[in-house]
């Protein structure tokens, strides 16, 4: 009994629970969906597809989720992947010979230098100027499609460069590349946290900041530091996007997917009020948000219903996971101030 | 002159998870009497209080206003129902304007719509009632702290009110402001309306008050008439102890540090006229290496912003801290840490625990703030770090992964302490550290404290139990009404000598 | 209380020209405003004219009524992410009804009565639920989206004799005309302006933004409110769906993207604080028209390509919070 108690009181219950759901319809509707087949040394498969498709998803949402640790919010991360991916395509573009992996190679580090910077930016305004995170960021998300659209002029720039190409389309050891670049990020974001003092102290300047104040948690520094790995997050991001198409539109790249990083972060059970957060409910958010996505497509859901049938789920996840639903459902005696306190 | 009282609240119980608020508590109030309600932290006021303004509801217990039963579900119902408050935190709206915060939800209206000229007009009379010279169109959030309580107090005034409740409503009151206030109640007074009135200024409430009931613990200790019982006699009655067992101590106590060591040395920390406005008034304090400096006083009465100031917790206004000799801004807790002063929060739940952290996570916190974000302590030496602690504080239940937050509170309390015993500070200021924590416990953090002493550690101990306090300190300082009052080396000190000190205070201040 | 006896010096004399500080953000947006049409009447040959400032409002008057219910909403501390969305179910649930042949009356009260019901549902889960703002109107936004999606994934035109009378301009004087949804909008904006200055229900909105708790303690209907305000984002959404059919005369699912940042753009850039009880729905309106002209100076310019708009609202947006910020410093 205990056992099954503290299953269903593990923030990942509901997530995963989602997923299996979510899964197991498209199994029913389509038979095939777990098919995993091996052509070209290369697995493919509707499974495979989620991954690879929900890549860029999966990176901004972890780096939103340390950012939302430390209380904060980072509306930008779609503008920092247009213009990251702007960049790399100029670069690429103007270079005399696209396909050099020493000019991808090029252009890779400076867009993701300009991510890091673009991410500090904003961890200036926040840290050090004490602006509130979603009006410091938000000033980035509005200029910043502007700035990318600057760089490429407003055309959508295409280019020819394989070697670019492989980010986000390649494979490597039969899995797609971009999938790889996300795990690699994942295991780093966990280090830095886990190996380091740094995930302690970003969720107890989210949980108690007066108390870490008094402790003697620099948490100024922390908050810089959580808003530059979103911008790089975003940045790889950026990369990503563009690549699979090989091209940069600074006018629909990443387009809301600060929205859907967010909504992953939710459903992975880290709250926006701060405080605890888990890496990998973020990921299994995110991949229940590719799967409705997917979801939609190969179980021949009409593509009018397809957004209210996310909606839905959204919600759902949303509400199950609301401090009164939860506090119903574990019968969890509550504090004074929510009991007795009594508002008109 | 036997009235029927127009309030009658009778056996009130009110339970929280784990904690009895209110024990059957009984309290009554007169139509044209000031009755105050007295009591440390913890006894209860602030409960039945949001009982009777309806914030609480009841578990057991009546309630009766003018002789009807009183049945309340909300603010708006008491205010309805004629109870009027006005709240120790000033419960006000800082964005609005003066005259809004006084007649919101009452606005005087023409043709469906507010009519601010009535509304100012209204304001205006009862701002000159408190003599109060702010313009009622000025912005409640340009003002001090003590213009904004008196703008509460013209709130509560407009109402019709049969009962009138002030809570802790002289806080920020300088003397002038307070007569001020005085003369409105006793204009109140007169003309019939029962006025409950809460603060820990014994001086202002012998001045008003004609009844006093005193709460201990969530318990009824007893209601007295204010002339029948001597200053003396009251404070026995809120800390709890009987004058003829005060004068039997039990156990050792510490005798006052040898006077040779005393000249010679430099004091870890010495502060030197140390104020903030609104908090405390500057004040002296020097405590030197090994030495225990215990802080006496009542609640409210500035032994916590002594400590948040020493502490770096809170920035001081007025004048300097040295420490070993050097001048030192403590600005922030970080650079106090620096110093080594470390300060255990007397309020653990808000500003000590991190409730979602486990217990390991809130003892290495501290130390692993100071250490950086890169230099991590590793899992063993934290393993290591929170088994001794957990064993050497006794932590139940003793398991360091438990979250913090679903400790009992004395639990919690010894997490806190063993999170600053961890980082080796060479002052500690411990602010209340045994309160809600069992017999067995208390004399073993007390044994503690007595051996870091021992070992050269400077402590700072303030406690509402004055034997503690006696039986630890090396000196003792006595806070009252915001000021330092008293500094005394503990050398045959009775705890009726102390509370003599806290309740009638050295007028002349006595600083040692 | 204080007296001071040094003589003034010329910051002090200079301080009692200084509006309040919680005006001080309008007037900074009135001067912008006015500073930035004379720079374009300096630059561009028919820019000073009656009829560009009009345009201003006919092209806008859908914005400014969605400022004024964002306003409401933020005024309290909270945000509503869908009301792009339900100006876009607005106009396909009206162009559909007007191509079924339903009355245009009946038709506009179902308009509003579906925002004010999305509205109301945000509300209730915000306030009951206890759900962040943030996440519940993001869910009711993609919620309102995907039904503009089974209406029709196409757009729908509009044919409707009354839609398109209503859409005509009207002429009143030589050169200056404008159309009735100006009319329409600057009701709305009067109708907010003495709810939120003359009504208790007003007062309370900006009493929730200011400390609800204390507002809880006032004995103010603080529950009631804080979800009427969703309700009233919602009508003004629904509001501006009419308004914008009337300015495109089609419904189509995918018009709106991106409108509720720019309300709260307006919103902020009119001087509203974001952590809500602090702000004015005319500063919102002067928002907006401020979005406008910047948008008409980039588009007399020409040659400047129109994401440069974005910038310069980044721009503006970056100055008006640092300013915030600073006068809120002060004000400590």
């Amino acid at each position: 009994m205990n056992a099954v108690r503290s299953i269903t009181r593990s923030r990942l219950f509901w997530p995963v629970t989602a997923l299996a759901a979510l899964l197991i319809f498209n199994v029913i509707v389509t038979p095939g969906f777990f098919g995993i087949t091996l052509k070209d040394g290369h697995l493919f498969g509707s499974l495979i597809d989620i991954l690879r498709n929900g890549a860029p998803t999966m990176l901004v949402a972890l780096g939103m989720t340390l950012v939302i640790a430390t209380r904060g919010i980072d509306l930008s991360v779609g503008a920092i992947a247009a213009i990251s991916g702007a960049v790399a395509c100029t670069i690429i573009g103007d270079a005399p010979d696209p396909g050099n992996p020493g000019v991808v190679a090029v252009a890779i580090i400076v867009a993701v230098v300009l991510s890091l910077i673009l991410g500090s930016w904003n961890g200036l305004l926040v840290a050090a100027f004490g602006i509130q995170p979603i009006v410091a960021t938000l000033i980035l998300m509005t200029a910043g499609r502007g700035i990318a659209m600057l760089i490429t002029e407003g055309n959508i720039l295409t280019i020819t460069s394989p070697p670019y190409k492989f980010i986000g389309a390649g494979f490597l050891f039969g899995l797609p590349f971009a999938i790889i670049i996300v795990a690699v990020m994942v295991a780093i974001a966990a280090l830095l946290t886990r190996k380091t003092a740094l995930g302690l102290l970003i969720e107890s300047v989210g949980i108690n900041p007066a108390a870490s104040r008094i402790a003697g948690v620099r948490s100024r520094g922390i908050v810089w530091v959580v808003y530059i790995f979103s911008g790089l997050c975003a940045g790889i991001a950026g990369l990503i996007i563009s690549s699979n198409v090989t091209a940069a539109d600074a006018n629909s790249a990443g387009l809301w997917i600060e929205l859907d990083a967010i909504l992953a972060v939710v459903i992975g059970g880290t709250s926006l009020a701060g405080g605890r957060y888990s890496l990998t409910g973020t990921i299994v958010g995110a991949i229940v948000i590719q799967t409705l996505t997917t979801t939609v497509y190969t179980a021949g859901i009409p593509k009018e219903i397809a957004l209210v049938f996310k909606a839905i789920v959204v919600i759902a996840v949303c509400l199950l996971q609301s401090p009164v639903v939860q506090d119903w459902m574990h019968r969890r005696r509550p504090t004074p101030s929510s009991t007795k306190a009594v508002a008109s | 002159m036997q009235q029927t009282p127009i309030v009658e609240m009778t056996d009130i119980t009110i339970t929280f998870p784990g904690v009895r608020a209110l024990d059957s508590v009984s309290f009554r109030m007169f139509p044209g009497e000031v009755h105050s309600l007295m009591g440390e932290n913890g006894a209860g006021k602030s409960t039945l209080i949001k009982a009777l303004t309806g914030v609480y509801s009841i578990d057991s217990g009546t309630m009766t206003l003018a002789g009807e039963p009183l049945v309340i579900n909300g603010p708006a119902q008491a205010q309805a129902a004629g109870i009027s408050t006005v709240y120790q935190e000033v419960n006000l709206l800082p964005n609005l304007s003066v005259a809004e915060n006084i007649m919101l939800g009452r606005e005087p209206r023409k043709g469906g719509l507010i009519d601010w000229r009535a509304t100012r007009a209204r304001a205006a009379e009862l701002l000159e009632r408190l003599n109060l010279d702010v313009d009622p169109r000025s912005q409640l959030s340009t003002h001090s702290l003590a213009v904004q309580q008196l703008v509460a107090i013209a709130r509560a005034t407009d109402v019709d009110a049969k009962v009138l409740i002030l809570d802790e409503p002289t806080s920020s009151l300088d003397a002038d402001e307070v007569a001020e206030l005085f003369r409105v109640i006793g204009r109140l007074k007169e003309s019939g309306v029962a006025i409950l009135f809460v603060s820990h200024f014994l001086d202002q409430v012998y001045e008003i008050s004609d009844r006093l009931t005193v709460l201990r613990n969530g318990a009824l200790v007893g209601e007295y008439l204010t002339k029948e019982i001597l200053r003396i006699e009251l404070v026995h009655k809120m800390i709890g102890k009987e004058l003829a067992v005060l004068d039997e101590l039990e156990g050792r106590t510490r005798q006052a540090a040898a006077d040779e060591e005393a000249n010679v040395e430099v004091p870890y920390l010495e502060a030197k006229g140390l104020g903030r406005k609104g908090a405390v008034e500057p004040f002296d304090l020097s405590i030197r290496e090994g030495e225990i400096v215990g802080l006496a006083g009542l609640l409210g009465s500035g032994r916590t912003e002594v400590a948040r100031l020493i502490t770096g917790v809170d920035r001081a206004d007025s004048g300097e801290t040295k420490v070993l000799g050097i001048r030192r801004r403590l600005r922030t807790p970080r650079i106090a840490l620096r110093e080594r002063i470390a300060y255990s929060s007397e309020d653990r739940k808000t500003q000590g625990i991190v409730d979602e952290l486990t217990v390991r996570d809130n003892i290495v916190l501290a130390l692993q703030a100071d250490r950086g974000w890169f230099r991590r302590i590793s899992k063993r030496r934290q393993d290591e770090l929170a088994q001794s602690y957990i064993q050497a504080l006794n932590i139940r239940p003793a398991n360091p992964d438990a979250l913090a937050g679903n400790l009992s509170g004395g639990n919690q309390q010894k997490v806190l302490l063993a999170r600053w015993l961890a980082v080796a500070p060479h002052l500690l200021v411990l602010d209340e550290p045994t309160r809600g924590i069992d017999v067995g416990a208390k004399a073993e953090i007390q044994k503690l404290v007595s051996s870091l002493a021992d070992e050269g550690m400077s402590v700072v101990f303030i406690s509402a139990e004055l034997e503690e306090v006696l039986r630890l300190s090396h000196r003792i300082a006595v806070m009252r009404d915001r000021r330092k009052v008293a500094d005394l080396p503990n050398e045959d000190i009775t705890v009726g000598q102390i509370m003599t000190l806290i309740a009638s205070g050295a007028d002349e201040g006595v600083n040692a | 209380m204080t007296t001071t006896l040094s003589t003034p010096t010329f910051l002090d004399r200079a301080k009692k020209f200084a509006p309040a500080p919680r005006y001080a953000s309008l007037v900074a947006t009135l001067v912008l405003l006015v500073v930035f049409f004379g720079i374009g009447a300096s630059r561009y040959r028919n820019f000073a004219s009656g009829q560009v400032v009009l345009n201003l409002f006919v092209d806008n008057a859908f914005l400014i009524v969605l400022a004024v219910g964002m306003t409401f909403v933020i005024l309290t501390g909270g945000i509503d992410l869908s009301v792009g969305s339900v100006v876009a179910l607005s106009t396909m649930i009206a162009a559909s009804l007007a191509q079924a042949g339903w009355n245009p009356g009946l038709i506009i009260l179902i308009v509003l009565a579906v925002g004010s019901g999305i509205g109301l549902l945000s509300g209730l889960v915000i306030h009951y639920f206890k759900i962040q703002p943030f996440i519940a109107t993001l869910a009711a936004m993609f919620l309102a989206r995907g039904l503009c999606y089974v209406i029709s994934l196409d757009s729908i035109p509009i044919t409707d004799p009354f839609f398109t009378a209503l859409a005509r301009r009207i002429v009143f004087a030589p050169k200056l005309s404008i159309n009735p949804s100006v009319i329409i909008a600057l009701v709305i904006v009067a109708v907010a302006f003495v709810v939120l200055h003359y009504t208790r229900t007003g007062r309370t909105v900006y009493a929730i933004g200011g400390g609800e708790y204390s507002g809880v303690l006032m004995g103010l209907p603080v529950s009631r409110t804080k979800v009427l305000v969703y309700v009233i984002s919602g009508f003004c959404s629904g509001v501006a769906g009419i308004l914008f059919s009337l300015y495109t005369l089609s419904g189509y699912g995918r018009t709106g993207i991106g409108l509720e940042l720019d309300a709260i753009a307006a919103v902020v850039i009119g001087g509203t604080l974001l952590s809500g009880g602090s702000g004015f729905v005319i500063g919102s309106v002067l928002g907006v028209l401020l979005l406008g002209i910047i948008q008409t100076i980039i588009s007399f310019e020409g040659t400047l390509s129109s994401w440069w708009t974005r910038i310069v609202i980044g721009a503006l947006l970056l100055v008006f919070i640092l300013l915030q910020k600073v006068l809120t410093l002060r004000r400590r």
